[in-house]
Formats: C-alpha cells, structure tokens, sequence
C-alpha cells in the first residue's frame, strides 16, 4: 500500500499549498493584512518588509512547509510522469532515486536559506 | 449500382439506401506492414459495421480477418476503431455514422496479429492479476453447502460493473494504456472494485494489493475516455476513482474490511411451487460423493 500513502501526501500536500498560497496572495494583495500580522510594513514587495517578514519565526515556517508541499507534490507528478514513460524495472528505481534526491537537496537549501535569513 | 450489388441488395431482402466506402486497414504479419484497402459496400437501412465487413469479406476479399461471435453486443469480439472511436462492430450502424466513408482499424493500444483481429491478451493478463473472482474459504468454494446470502442493495453497489463484457474498448481509448502498457487499465480495475465491493468476497487486502500497486488506480488521469468508449454503459472512470478511494480508506484502516456474506441454512417449512422444475444436480461433487 506504498502508492496509497504517496497518494494521501499528495492530497495532504496539494490542501497545505492551497492554503498556504492563499494567505501569500492575502499578504500581497491585501496589504492591511500585512500590518495587521505586526510587520510595520505593508508594503509588501519592499526590501525592508521582506527582511522583517523573514525573521518571523512564523513566517519562516510557513516558507519551510510550502517549500516542503510544493517540492513533494510537483515532484510526485514528475515521478509518476517519468514512471508512466515505461522506463523498466531499473531505470524506474533510479528515476525513483534521483527524484528523492533532488528533492531532498532543493529542500534542504531552501530549509538553510529561510533558516539563515531568520538568525541572522 | 452494378447487377451484383443489387443481387447482393436483393438477397439481404432489404432496400439499399446507399454505397459507403469503406476504409479498411490490412495487416498480414508475414508482410510486417499496415496498408488501407477500400471497398464499395452497399448499405440498408440497419445495417451494422460487422455486417458490412461480411459483405466484403464474402463478396470482395475472402482474406479479411476480424473477429466476431455473438452478432449482439454480448460476446465483447468486435471491437473495432470505427470512425476515430472505439466502437462494437456488432453495435454500430453504418448509417448512423452519419458518413459516405466508414473507416475501420483495429484497436489501438493492443498488438495486431491480423487486419482487424487484434491480440488482447494483454487485456486478459490485467484482468487476471486483479483476482476477479469472489475469494474465499476455498472449500466453502470447492465443496458449496449453500447460497451466500446478499441483499440487493448490497448488489447494487457494485452491479454496473458486472455488465463488462470484456471487449477490451476502454484499454482502447484510455490515454494512460497508451504510454504506460504496464498500467491496470479501466477494464481490471473496474472489475478489482467491483470484487472488493461484493459482500460474498473476503479477500479485499490480497486484491488491493495488486490492483492499488504502483500500476494501479493512481496512474489515472481522469480523462474519462474508458467510459465514453464502454459500449455496455459501465463508467470504468468512476469504478478506478471508488478503487483509489477503498485503497486510501483501507491503508488508514479507516474502513474494516466487510465480513463474507453468511452462507444460506437449510429451507424449513417451504415447499417448491407446482410445476417449478428441480434444480440441476450441482457440477462439483460433494465431498461424499468424490470419495464414493
Ligand atoms: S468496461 Fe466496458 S469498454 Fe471496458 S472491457 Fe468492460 S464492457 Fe468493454
Ligand atoms: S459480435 Fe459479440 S459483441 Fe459484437
């Protein structure tokens, strides 16, 4: 039953982004929303809102788990997509590896960069 | 008209309305190449695909191949791609095609042995993995003492599935069969769903776990073709969507798999209505008879 919990992540990391992108376009866009979160800056797209928004730890989260949902859910597509060529039983399992290492490794430099803007 | 279509008219004991050209693709495997030969086929009122390519196989070239049984939509042989679409022979009007040209090919997504005989044994091998077949305590099976009871709303839950006739039309239109050969398919995994859900079965977590494998109801891509193509009216689209979900529920053991339906008692207190014949003697012997 393999499949069926890749699948149920799917769906988990589909809903997260659903969220997820829904209170970004609400921060862009509504940009009272932004001040009422405490930055001091609506102004979004300004370098100043930018940095302070990075060193909230809440927001440093919600970087690191869309990072995570959007990196599994549009990988998962690219793995079912490469797995749908019929590439056989070997290529398969390496398709299978090097798509969990490119994701591992985009995660982990994405997880670094929001990390080092939050401490530093 | 030439004299012979019109003794060929005559002798179907019906009116010509028309002559359609029919665009039939060839295939010998000894030649290893597809080539499309044409043949005028005079055309009556209800007239089908399947008995247009009779009328070219008896009066124009012996030497087309297709298959055929049941001449009603039952047997699931003539498939064939009629028009662009997947269609039964057998069940297809050349006159409601709409067209003065009928194009036939064989089915897409299954290699052809010849012209229009295509090979499904593809089509059966997926079938066969999916255990379509109530599982159970074998000797409950082999050596049966009673009916296993169902209710008919337990029926129906899985009853449209049950009119696939396996003629192999879904596998045709299915997007995914085409790239992934590998993949279950419409027709299997209809029929996965359709065992998992009968109350007589018990071995829904053994099916499941071939029929929700990596080649299961996951590489579904919606496209809903199976089910437009079904010449049966079963919506294999929504037997793989109701799979995938049994799968889901199942490895979150958020559903118990359902007990196998009790076996019926001995009848008490009725009696067979006159004139109601004795049922036939049963085919597998009892366990006193085989050692008799
Ligand atoms: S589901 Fe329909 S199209 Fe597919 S094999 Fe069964 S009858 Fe044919
Ligand atoms: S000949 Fe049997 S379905 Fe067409």
């Amino acid at each position: 039953m393999r499949e069926a919990t890749l699948w149920t992540l799917h769906l988990a990391a589909g809903i997260v982004i659903l969220v997820l992108l829904a209170v970004h376009m609400g921060i862009m866009h509504l940009e009272d929303i932004l001040a009422a979160m405490g930055t001091g800056y609506p102004d979004p797209l300004s370098w100043t809102s930018v940095v302070v928004r990075s060193k909230k730890l809440l927001f440093t989260v919600a970087y690191v788990l869309l990072l995570g949902t959007a990196l599994y859910h549009g990988l998962y597509g690219l793995r079912n997509i490469l797995l749908e060529l019929n590439p056989g039983r070997v290529a398969a399992r390496v398709i299978q590896w090097l798509v969990l290492a490119l994701g591992i490794s985009l995660f982990v430099l994405g997880t670094v960069a929001a990390i080092v803007a939050y401490v530093r | 008209m030439d004299r012979e279509r019109e003794q060929t008219a005559q002798s179907f004991g019906e009116e010509v309305v028309k002559v359609v050209r029919f665009r039939v693709q060839r295939f010998r495997p000894e030649e290893g190449k597809a080539y499309v030969q044409e043949f005028q086929v005079p055309v009556y009122r209800g007239m089908t695909v399947l008995d247009g390519l009779h009328y070219v196989r008896d009066n124009l070239d012996s030497t087309l191949a297709y298959r055929f049984s049941c001449r009603m939509g039952v047997c699931g042989s003539c498939g064939m791609f009629i028009n662009g679409f997947p269609r039964l022979a057998c069940q297809t009007q050349i006159l409601e095609l709409g067209s003065d040209t009928v194009d036939v090919r064989p089915m897409p997504n299954y290699p052809v042995v010849k012209d229009l005989v295509p090979d499904l044994g593809p089509l059966f091998e997926k079938h066969r993995t999916v255990r379509p077949y109530v599982i159970r305590d074998p000797r409950e099976l082999e050596q049966p003492t009673g009916e296993f009871l169902q209710k008919p709303e337990e029926l129906e839950e899985f009853l449209q599935f049950t009119y696939c006739i396996k003629c192999g039309l879904c596998l045709t239109a299915c997007p995914t069969v085409a790239t992934d050969p590998q993949y279950l398919g419409p027709q299997a995994l209809a029929q996965a769903y359709r065992y998992c859900k009968d109350t007589r079965d018990a071995g829904m977590d053994e099916r499941l776990k071939v029929a929700a494998g990596t080649e299961g109801p996951w590489r579904c891509h919606l496209a809903g073709a199976c089910s437009e193509a079904c010449p049966k009216g079963v919506d294999p689209a929504l037997g793989i969507q109701l799979l995938k979900r049994l799968a889901l529920l199942r490895r979150w053991r958020l559903k118990k798999p359902h007990r196998p339906a009790p076996l019926a008692g001995e009848r008490t207190g009725v009696s067979r209505r006159p004139g109601i014949p004795e049922p036939p003697p049963p085919t597998v012997e009892s366990e006193g008879s085989a050692s008799s």
